[in-house]
């Protein structure tokens, strides 16, 4: 594979990528920790210290917050910016716009984790942000469409690669969302009162909340997928004409999922069922993404042998089809009756997150970060324990949900021989202690795993600027001479 | 037929934006929209007797316990919605309708119960216990994995702002009441004592009245958070009278 040439470098825009490669490394290790810490909380509450600021109604949305914009949201700026310009074969819009897009975003989770902290929230899952932070991200992010189109539209390649329609309709997907999810009256700087109420509130929050995970989740990092598995595996992409069905159908479905969160509530019932039908069918298209991406590496399987990175992207994939068989399980609605309120939610939406996003994000990184600093990584066997450090951390993590979500959903729904109920509240949570342990100690296999990564990819770069300062001065000396 | 080609679609930046954004419109369109329309998705929830609604937006009290409760991320554990299930009408009591969210901008149903539901916590336990239990849950449930609440005691509940809170809700359609209009359309709909306390101007003086009345914190001297946030909690599920309506009276919504 052609490194990046001096030419190149000049040709592209690196820079950009390079600060948001660093930030999701960054926001990445401080959101795993917190949320390690927010499960030792659930554990042992004596970690909740009395202090206000990190109880765990505070520190929840600063974990999700920083592991699915900070970490999540940077990675897919940083690849995007990367994928755009190397399938289009052209440099970013404008770089005074790209680095507006680092500077917007990185402020927006900077303030949003520090309010929450203070108590300052709009208390709508994954849609914390007080409103003037709603503000920036919608400006940030109408500047980032408009880079990524403008990117697009002057392209050298008269086709547009798939990885760009997956980024493009997460961009527009994301705007949508954002903007009618977040319609609030304010108070002041620091309160506002969502515009709906009620049932159409919760609708119009899991519409948005689902395709948080629809499209920031699953679609953009698809297009990362797309890019990198096949570059990663040196071979193209298994089945065009599946990526177009795949992606057109996997847009429309997913709009229409967000109400199997609220099965057997207020909401009527038309409105989940309707939500329910849709994530079955949608069992299809995922697992038309997923094939598409497994398959890329036939002919080529030995490369798991050897190379650590096609292991992450291939162990990501295969979470990414395992989750979405368990997605449409549980918006069933009699499995949602039994685990909708208890940790098998918590256990899905992990076996996603750390399984597909982190697991796909990190093997991205590791091609794409040697590549930027012109060099390469400084230790592939630290990959490979990151990489065992990772699974065995998912492994734990998702079981122990699995055994306290199943077990906690079976013991509230039991009743004694009189057709009382057979416990109480309190005694299903005494339940969970065992496996809110194991969880922890999944999460700390997780954590160390990326504090690994993150030293890593330090010597990496460390080393690229001290090869790349060896060049200079050999130049420099040649010039003395001449 | 060019256009209808695939190859169009992926050589045109446009076309391909155009495209992506009808086809990620339809679902939210479909399921949100209908919502507003349909009038069954909102319960009628009225009192034979007196002809008022039994479902009335919070006091201003309640209200600011409300702002507590999500600022500390209380939703995070608890949910406030019981699902028609037969062990959650013994644990919890009946179903949560529609209508009685209605007021609650945002909405607070939750999606996960690491504590129980809360939905008719209201009157099931003493303000002492409430006390008690946010200052230190583990001194009355000694298994509770919820942290402490210390602070709710010692800070002094913040309310200057209280007309304004209740005038961005107005806004968005709570009727509260401003002119005298409405205010007399308050106490058709809901009954002259509640109308009173929907009355923005009265605002501040109704919250201290309903503080003392309650005196919610065992501390007359004081007004602080814990007296907000414990009339909340009080009032939650309270507001529909079921024993006023045939049994299955409700089922006809769902």
């Amino acid at each position: 594979m052609a490194h990046a040439n001096v030419t190149s470098t000049e040709e592209y825009n690196y820079a950009i990528i390079k600060k948001f490669a660093v930030m999701a490394l960054f926001w990445g290790a401080l959101g795993m920790i917190a949320g390690l810490y927010a499960a030792l909380e659930l554990a042992y509450p004596a970690f909740n210290l009395n202090i206000p600021e990190i109880t765990f109604g505070r520190l929840r949305p600063v974990h999700t917050t920083l592991v699915i914009f900070g970490f999540g949201g940077s990675a897919l700026f940083a690849t995007s910016y990367y994928v755009v310009q190397r399938t289009c074969q052209t440099r970013l819009y404008s770089d005074s716009l790209a680095t507006f897009t680092f500077w917007g975003w990185q402020l927006a989770i900077l303030l949003g984790v520090i309010s929450y902290m203070a108590g300052i929230t709009q208390s709508k899952e994954y849609a914390e942000f007080e409103w003037p932070i709603d503000l920036l991200i919608a400006v940030t992010w109408v500047v980032y469409a408009t880079v990524y189109t403008m990117t697009l539209r002057r392209r050298s390649q008269p086709h547009i690669y798939v990885a760009n329609w997956f980024y493009m309709a997460f961009i527009l997907a994301t705007a949508i969302l954002h903007i009618f999810n977040n319609i609030a009256i304010p108070v002041s700087l620091t309160k506002s009162y969502s515009m709906y109420s009620g049932v159409q509130d919760a609708m119009t929050q899991w519409w948005y909340g689902h395709n948080a995970v629809g499209f920031f989740l699953t679609a953009a990092f698809l297009g990362m997928m797309y890019y990198f598995v096949p570059k990663q595996a040196g071979r193209p992409v298994y089945s065009y004409r599946l990526s177009i069905i795949h992606f057109w159908a996997l847009s429309f479905l997913y709009m229409w999922v967000g109400a199997h969160h609220l099965h057997w509530t207020a909401l009527p019932d038309w409105t989940s069922t309707l939500a329910a039908t849709f994530s079955v069918m949608l069992l299809l298209p995922s697992w038309g993404g997923m094939i598409n991406g497994i398959m890329t590496l036939s002919g080529a399987w030995h490369k798991l042998r050897t190379d650590p990175i096609m292991l992450f992207l291939i162990a990501a994939l295969s979470f990414y089809g395992m989750s979405t068989f368990e997605g449409p399980l549980m918006s069933l609605k009699s499995v949602n009756a039994l685990s909708h309120y208890t940790d098998w939610t918590i256990g899905h939406v992990h076996s996603g997150a750390l399984g597909w996003v982190a697991l796909v994000s990190f093997g991205s990184l590791y091609h794409m970060m040697p590549r930027l600093w012109d060099t390469r990584l400084y230790s592939l066997k630290l990959v490979y324990v990151h990489f065992f450090l990772a699974t065995i951390g998912i492994v734990l993590y998702i079981t122990a949900m699995w055994v306290s979500g199943i077990g906690q959903g079976l013991l509230l729904r039991a009743f004694d021989e009189y057709g009382a109920l057979a416990y109480t509240f309190i005694e299903t949570v005494s339940f969970l202690h065992k496996p809110y342990v194991v969880r922890a100690a999944g999460g700390a296999f997780f954590v160390a795993g990326v504090l690994i990564m993150s030293f890593n990819m330090f010597m990496t770069i460390r080393q690229g600027k001290a090869e790349q300062a060896a060049i200079e001065a050999k130049l420099a000396a040649k010039m003395a001479r001449a | 037929m060019n256009w209808l080609k695939h190859e169009t679609v992926e050589t045109n930046a446009g076309w391909l934006i155009a495209l992506t954004m009808i086809v990620i419109s339809i679902g939210g369109l479909v399921e949100i929209i209908p919502l507003y329309f349909i009038d069954s998705t909102i319960e009628e929830v009225v009192d034979a007797d007196s002809g008022h609604e039994m479902i009335r937006p919070y006091t201003p009290l309640e209200l600011r316990g409300r702002d507590i409760y999500q600022r500390e991320g209380c939703y995070l554990c608890h949910s406030q919605m019981i699902r028609p299930f037969r062990d959650e009408m013994l644990r919890y009591g009946h179903y949560s309708l529609a209508a009685e969210s209605q007021y609650d901008h945002p909405f607070q149903w939750g999606s996960k119960r690491t504590g129980p539901d809360i939905a008719r916590l209201g009157g099931k336990y003493s303000n002492e216990w409430h006390v008690a239990h946010l200052i230190a849950p583990r001194d009355v449930v000694p298994e509770s994995i919820m942290p402490n609440y210390p602070w709710l005691m010692e800070n002094d509940l913040e309310y200057a702002d209280i007309e304004a809170r209740m005038k961005a809700l107005k806004t968005a359609t709570v009727p509260y009441s401003v002119s005298q209009e409405e205010y007399q359309a308050n106490v058709e709909r809901f009954g002259q004592d509640v109308a009173d306390k929907l009355h923005i101007s009265n605002a501040e003086k109704n919250l201290i009245a309903q503080a003392q009345a309650g005196n919610y914190d065992g501390n007359r001297d004081r007004l602080t958070e814990m007296d907000a946030i414990v009339a909340y909690l009080q009032v939650l599920g309270t507001m529909v009278d079921f024993s006023k309506f045939e049994e299955g009276h409700f089922a006809e919504f769902r």
